[in-house]
């Protein structure tokens, strides 16, 4: 008898042994297999999940927002207005009637500060915004197109970043004039290199990942594939380099505002406030103690922000 | 290696060339007249006053003659001090400047490194989180706000140094605790992350499982490759030690480089500015040049690569 004739008198043997009646359906372990537990998450919702677990990023952000809630409310209802001035109560320290006292020409600093806040932070904001606009148009073109036109590309943006962004800022402020808008421009010329580079980059592996060419063969144009494959995946970097890009640019302005190419007078920023306080240091330290410390803990609030994000939207990148 | 040197100097040739040529547009792009004419000026003076600087020429033979001055190691002179030359004020400058800059630098490096390394060997330890508190310090705090504060503390209040000035050595150890405060936090910060890079790589598990003893594994596993971003920073770093700190010059009134660029900003006298922006970027494209060569010395990747 050979093996396989053997094999078949065991099965045989069995079916008669185990017949159907010996088994019953269990019907409430099979309606459930396919049930989900929880809630599918999406990107952006585990994203959030990771992001509130972060104590000291949702700190931050509650204290952002109370200081954005500030500069847009304290200048509206305040009793005295930013430029309003009272030469018979100059240089006064801290009291109720003037929290954060006066300055030298009696204008008061409270309000001066909130006022500042707003054109510091609109700043921040329109800088990353148009850094992070610029920047992904133009490392997106690079980086999709690729070739001659990569190559051009990226010698100007050498070039640009040859020359130290602190003398770009210089120039461009004094061709100018000092105001909000040529200081916007100015931090911002230099400031979309580098978002730029980071796009180009993501473009340049995301291009050739299998997803984009199994876009490409169901017959997706260039345009499908940068809006809905290489914008998503690249979207994380550049958030967290545009939160990192505002608190820069709210340096760079009151930089500018140091070395004498800040805001025109009687406009008040952080950074021309601050600078005003420092030429008062030596008698009335209050004077850049305040703008100081509010420019501190809007700085220290973003970047841990950022980390936050960071941590956040890529996981891979915890350190 | 040659042959990228040789590529690596061309390009840094253009970049000079058009950096100038940039600086000189964008200088005659500024509206306005360059000297303060009021309306009783009789139209023969201005005309003179143009003549001297060559103003009544066609911008673009402006140009010409203005690069030629450049070779000949002419930076022009100021419009608003007679006598004052942008090189001139660039010689004397200088050594303050670079003081500064070097110290700041090389404490900061010191000190960052170790703090950094520190960190990164005990990983969630007591100076890991010094670290993580000093880099957000670092980046939060404005230099100005630092050095204003420690002028306050220890020049006012405690009087242990002088307030401002360059006359005595006494005078250098604020602004240069001021300068290294920002570099501190920089390379601890840098450190720490490349050095954290570097443990999770296979050769450093590979030289443990070889039995070498941590020491060992340390120092010659991980230094070599953690300081190697260190080298890339050090160029824009160079550049800034030559290109002097506008904000702690003018705090501490020291006579360097960055003091004569805000004043030639504050007096707008254009010449100084556009010379002494050319000198600055030259400097800078020259250290990024040297990290580049440098860099392609230690990391042949990168030769490779580019």
């Amino acid at each position: 008898m050979t093996e396989t004739n053997m094999n078949e008198a065991v099965l045989a043997e069995q079916e008669v042994l185990l017949t159907d009646d010996l088994f019953t359906k269990d019907d409430t372990a099979y309606a459930d297999a396919d049930k989900m537990t929880r809630p599918s998450l999406t990107y952006w919702s585990d994203a959030w999940r990771r992001f509130k677990e972060n104590k000291l990023a949702m700190v931050s952000s509650v204290i952002l927002l109370i200081i954005i809630a500030m500069a847009i409310v304290q200048p509206m209802v305040s009793r005295y207005e930013y430029d309003e001035q009272d030469l018979f109560a100059t240089n006064q320290g801290p009291s109720m009637e003037h929290l954060f006292g006066t300055d030298q020409l009696g204008r008061d600093i409270f309000t001066r500060c909130w006022s500042g806040a707003r054109v510091s932070l609109l700043i921040g904001v329109v800088v990353a915004v148009l850094n992070g606009t610029v920047g992904i148009l133009y490392g997106g073109i690079a980086g999709y197109f690729g070739g001659v036109a990569d190559n051009l590309m990226m010698r100007l943006c050498e070039l640009i970043g040859a020359i130290p962004s602190m003398l770009w800022m210089i120039l461009l402020v004094l061709i100018m004039k000092p105001g909000v808008l040529p200081i916007i421009v100015a931090i911002g010329a230099t400031g979309w290199i580098g978002m730029a580079r980071l796009f180009r980059g993501q473009v340049l592996t995301l291009r050739e990942t299998e997803f984009v060419m199994a876009s490409r063969t169901m017959g997706a144009g260039s345009i499908w594939i940068i809006v809905k494959h290489l914008l998503p995946n690249a979207m994380s970097p550049i958030i967290i380099s545009m939160a990192n890009a505002i608190p820069g640019a709210i340096f760079s302005e009151s930089f500018l505002s140091y070395i004498g190419l800040g805001l025109p007078l009687p406009l008040a920023s952080w950074g021309t406030l601050a600078s005003d306080g420092a030429n008062q240091l030596l008698i009335f330290p209050y004077q850049l103690l305040f703008p100081a410390l509010l420019i501190c803990i809007t700085m220290l609030c973003f970047n841990l922000m950022g980390d936050g994000l960071r941590d956040a939207l890529d996981p891979r990148m915890r350190k | 290696m040659l042959r990228y040197t040789v590529k690596r100097f061309l390009s840094m040739l253009l970049t000079l060339f058009l950096a100038t040529t940039a600086t000189f547009f964008l200088m005659h792009a500024i509206p306005g007249e360059p000297f303060e004419i009021s309306r009783e000026t009789p139209e023969s003076v201005k005309e003179a006053m143009y003549a001297k600087y060559g103003l009544d020429k066609p911008l673009f033979e402006q140009y010409l003659i203005y690069m030629k001055n450049l070779l000949h190691g002419d930076f022009g002179s100021s419009m608003k001090f007679k006598g004052q030359t942008v090189v001139g004020e660039v010689v004397k400058g200088m050594p303050p400047s670079a003081i500064i800059g070097f110290f700041g630098v090389l404490i900061g490096c010191l000190i960052g490194s170790v703090l950094g390394v520190l960190a990164a060997l005990k990983n969630k330890g007591a100076v890991d989180y010094i670290v993580i508190v000093l880099a957000i310090i670092g980046v939060s705090v404005p230099s100005f706000v630092f050095a204003s504060l420690i002028q306050r503390v220890f020049a006012v209040d405690l009087r242990w140094f002088p307030v401002q000035g360059w006359k005595t050595l006494a005078c250098w150890v604020l602004p240069i605790a001021a300068a290294s405060f920002n570099n501190i936090a920089h390379y601890a910060r840098m450190l720490r992350t490349s050095m954290l890079d570097t443990m999770g790589q296979d050769y450093i598990a590979t030289a443990k499982s070889k039995g070498l003893s941590q020491s060992e594994v340390v120092v010659h596993h991980m230094f070599r490759n953690s300081f190697l971003p260190l080298v890339t920073s050090l160029g824009p770093m160079c550049a800034g030690v030559l290109t002097g700190n506008f904000v702690l010059e003018k705090i501490f009134n020291i006579p360097g480089i960055g003091q004569a660029m805000i004043l030639a900003i504050q007096n707008l006298d254009y010449t100084m500015i556009m010379g002494l922006n050319i000198i600055f970027s030259s400097i800078a494209i020259i250290c990024y040049f040297i990290t580049d060569i440098v860099y392609g010395l230690v990391d042949p990747r990168i030769r490779i690569t580019k």
